[in-house]
């Protein structure tokens, strides 16, 4: 597949979209990782929101 | 009782349902593995059809920018429209997860808007000879950024996180007015950005052979959005939870320590 005569153009536009579409997601998935571990720590030391409480 | 009456009645009842976090939660953790399946095959077919694609008789292989500049600018406007109704949903219906939609919503439209500018500049210069001019739908989608940038600083700034939300709100709502502008700034000014190919009168002026992969691309980025914000919604709400803990634990230590 030939690119043509501006084919860096093309390579840099799916480049930087690649890389921003990989920051995002790498983001939310690092995110949610701390968070749970967070939440993980503050339930292991006993610590439950009300609502827990009521339902379990 | 007509269908579309019972149709709708069913919707707002899940609308309804889902407003509980818990219950979002355990919704949200069960399709999130199907979406990013699902979005990563999507990518894959569209990637495919998009290197496939013909040249453009007048700007050659260029046009394959068009995959990802064209879902990109959706987005980046689709993400706006959500947080305007996010909003509706925090001002009028307090609908207790709409200021998490919106929160999460933000990042992402931002993130998209910015693809958009940046491939239509990578776009721009090859086929236009220049990388930016002040016309009216470029000035108005970096306006759209700014105004994105402006929600995110609201957020992250507030003290209050209830206050953060409503400024936010207000912001999202009064920014909405931009939407039909950037819409429309192809129609209503003279401009270089060439007017609409796709959503106009006649139907669309773009070959099958290069539209399918387009439509392709574009399902493939909205389900990303899709994906990612309800995984954002999702890490928002483990955040509260986190800070509620944070906050009765130091209030337990107070309480010991007094």
């Amino acid at each position: 597949m030939s690119l043509g005569p501006h084919a860096d153009f093309i390579v840099a536009a799916y480049a930087v979209t690649l890389f921003v579409v990989a920051g995002l997601i790498a983001w939310v998935l690092l995110d949610y990782a701390a968070l749970r571990r967070v939440l993980g720590d503050l339930e292991a030391r006993g610590i439950t929101r009300r609502s827990r409480r009521t339902e379990g | 009782m007509p269908l579309a009456l019972l149709l709708t009645r069913r919707l707002v009842m899940a609308v309804i349902d889902l407003a509980n976090p818990t219950r979002f939660l355990a919704l949200v953790n069960r399709l999130l593995p199907w979406l990013w399946a699902a979005t990563a095959v999507l990518f894959v077919a569209g990637i495919y059809r998009a290197m496939g694609a013909p040249d453009d008789y007048q700007q050659g292989a260029t046009v394959k920018i068009m995959f990802l500049h064209v879902p990109s600018a959706w987005l980046g406007m689709f993400g706006w429209a959500l947080m305007s109704v996010a909003a509706l949903g925090t001002l009028v219906w307090r609908h207790p997860l709409a200021d998490v939609a919106g929160k999460a919503a933000a990042p992402l439209g931002a993130a998209f808007t910015f693809i958009c500018l940046i491939t239509g500049s990578l776009w721009g210069r090859p086929t236009w000879g220049t990388y930016w001019v002040w016309d009216a739908r470029l000035t108005s989608m970096l306006v759209l950024l700014l105004l994105y940038l402006g929600v995110l600083a609201l957020y992250w700034t507030a003290e209050d996180p209830g206050r953060g939300a409503r400024a936010a709100a207000i912001l999202s709502l009064v920014g909405a007015v931009n939407l039909p502008i950037i819409k429309f700034s192809v129609d209503w000014w003279n401009t270089l950005h060439q007017p609409e190919s796709i959503f106009r009168m006649g139907g669309p002026t773009i070959d099958p052979s290069i539209l399918t992969p387009l439509f392709i691309m574009t399902g493939a980025f909205t389900l990303l959005f899709v994906t990612l914000h309800l995984a954002v919604m999702r890490n928002e709400i483990l955040r509260r939870r986190v800070r509620t803990m944070q906050l009765m634990q130091a209030q337990a230590l107070a309480e010991a320590g007094a």
